[in-house]
């Protein structure tokens, strides 16, 4: 087991591509494309910190998020303490992936379910439900942590432990999810593995091809 | 998106250098000549007698963008070194390979073959070009060269590659005055040598290959490569090795193709040089500043990667290449692909 808890952006990551999990944690790569940078600013606005209250609820910006039981920690953009100090987190989502990506919008639930198994334990409550708030469309979508939700999100913990503990690059996807992956460059998913043809270093061909 | 980013160069001797809110402020003698932004810039190097304020140091360092200081005629000095990137375990793969005959062996054969691949395709190109008289010898140039190629995957140690390297080569500048159409009588190129120059085009040469060196050190430490530890050339104590292999692809098109447009195209005469009592040569300011000019504009030109079949601004070639190289060290692709010009 690593010493460290995971972030729980590393699940996320690994859930939309186990590569590109390795590439940030393993490989320790980054590259920023618009939707990161974007998503960066808005949560630099969501992150100012602080305590706010709102009718009968409380509003926590930025909490610091840990669960010693699943070895994770990560921050939450916003929870809201519903009466009986019932945790609700909201995370905030600058629309990443159309309307259809449903692997964009299964992996930003998982987050978000990851959240609440940190909030459950800190709050000795259970946090049944939580919301995505997209900010250009300014909607909420609300989900709900369900048992399936649950297990997937224990079991991204397990893949990224097995790849840190590993230290293996899991091969490329190679698929339509490359599209929205800001490390393409580093990671070449499209590229053939070895050479491709008509393309050979040691070619004594005279005139060009 | 790894975007092509200018590195600033900087030359004029007394200039001071820093930072201005997210700018970098270009004096000389007190008077301002430039604001840069900063997101516009990847680094920056600085020749002689240049000033840079510790602020814009640490600026620089704490984005990952090195400062080189480089003597007034471009010689090698120093580089920060900027908080690693990259992964401990590349790093390590990257001793393991070295450590590694057979695979050392495998990655420097490759290097060589991208260069030698590279000079052969220089010399057809401009055989095609070339008055009837050239076009022979360059042509016969360019088939010694492919019978070198032929050798390569035959070298059984590194230093049978560097053989084989070293013989291609003779081939290759012995004919290079050929490729010149301007002021052949003064162009002339005893044999390749390094510092100090004892003709013009070594002189050209030294420059230009101090730049793209540096460039090639920058892309390796960017992907986290450790630049000194090279595998077709010798580690040796302060040489960054590693720099120097990724070089040595790009030397036919990226270096030594820009030193041939400058020359043919006049703008680079004879008047860009001094000749200095005993016979060295050196490349005056103005000189300078046109090749550093023509070599930022160079970088911009896209080339389709053989590779990768992406369209990719020639100056991104040496950051591609780290990382098709640290792919393969990491065991993510089974051999390292050399960068092939078309
Ligand atoms: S480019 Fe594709 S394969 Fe590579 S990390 Fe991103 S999603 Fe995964």
């Amino acid at each position: 087991m690593p010493p460290e808890p995971l972030l729980l952006s590393s699940l996320a990551q690994y859930a939309y591509c186990p590569r590109r999990c390795a590439l940030v944690h393993v490989e320790q790569e980054w590259a920023d494309n618009i939707w990161t940078v974007r998503g960066e600013q808005l949560h630099a606005r969501a992150h100012g910190g602080g305590e706010e209250a709102r009718g009968d609820v409380r509003i926590l910006r930025a909490l610091p998020l840990v669960s010693r039981q699943h070895r994770l920690s990560g921050v939450a953009d916003v929870v809201e303490l519903r009466p009986g100090d019932v945790p609700y987190p909201v995370e905030y989502k600058s629309s990443r992936y159309p309307k259809t990506h449903r692997l964009g919008h299964f992996v930003e639930a998982l987050q978000l379910c990851a959240q609440a198994l940190c909030l459950e334990e800190m709050f000795s409550q259970p946090v049944l439900q939580g919301a995505l708030y997209h900010i250009a469309s300014r909607k909420r979508r609300e989900v709900t942590f369900t048992p399936a939700l649950r297990q997937a999100v224990l079991e991204a913990r397990d893949g990224v432990w097995a790849l840190l503990e590993s230290g293996v690059l899991p091969p490329p996807a190679a698929d339509d999810r490359c599209q929205w992956c800001s490390l393409q460059e580093e990671c070449e998913p499209f590229a053939p593995r070895d050479f491709p043809r008509g393309y050979d270093p040691f070619s004594t061909a005279l005139e060009e091809p | 998106m790894r975007q092509l980013l200018n590195t600033l160069y900087v030359q004029t001797q007394g200039t001071y250098l820093h930072l201005d809110t997210d700018n970098i402020r270009v004096e000389v003698e007190r008077e301002k000549k430039a604001m840069l932004p900063l997101h516009h810039v990847n680094g920056v190097v600085v020749f002689g007698n240049v000033l840079l304020s510790p602020f814009l140091i640490h600026r620089l360092a704490r984005e990952h963008k090195p400062v080189t200081w480089l003597s007034e005629h471009g010689r090698f000095l120093a580089r920060t070194e900027t908080p690693v990137r990259g992964s401990v375990l590349l790093r390590m793969a990257q001793h393991d390979c070295a450590g590694d005959r057979e695979r050392t062996l495998a990655v420097a054969r490759y290097i060589a073959a991208g260069k030698l691949q590279n000079q052969k395709t220089a010399l057809l190109r401009a055989a095609r070009e070339a008055a009837e008289a050239d076009a022979a010898p360059l042509r016969q140039a360019a088939r010694d060269i492919n019978d070198q190629i032929a050798c390569l995957p035959l070298g059984q140690t590194v230093d049978e590659v560097r053989g084989i390297e070293g013989t291609a080569a003779r081939s290759y500048w012995q004919v290079f005055p050929l490729m010149l159409r301007q002021h052949r009588e003064f162009f002339w190129l005893s044999e390749r040598t390094r510092r100090p120059a004892r003709d013009p085009i070594n002189a050209l040469l030294n420059f230009v290959y101090t730049v793209l060196a540096n460039e090639c050190a920058s892309a390796c430490q960017t992907v986290g490569l450790d630049p000194q530890i090279g595998f077709l050339h010798a580690l040796r104590p302060g040489r960054a090795s590693l720099a120097l292999d990724l070089m040595e692809e790009l030397r036919p098109i990226a270096a030594d193709r820009a030193i041939l447009t400058l020359i043919n195209r006049g703008q680079i005469t004879p008047r860009d040089f001094e000749q200095h009592e005993g016979g060295v040569v050196t490349l005056r300011e103005e000189g300078r500043k046109t090749v550093l000019a023509h070599l930022n504009e160079r970088r911009k030109e896209e080339v389709t990667h053989p590779l990768t079949a992406r369209k990719t601004p020639l100056g991104l070639v040496p950051h591609v290449q780290a990382r098709l190289l640290a792919q393969h060290l990491r065991g993510d692709r089974p051999h390292y692909p050399p960068y092939l010009h078309r």
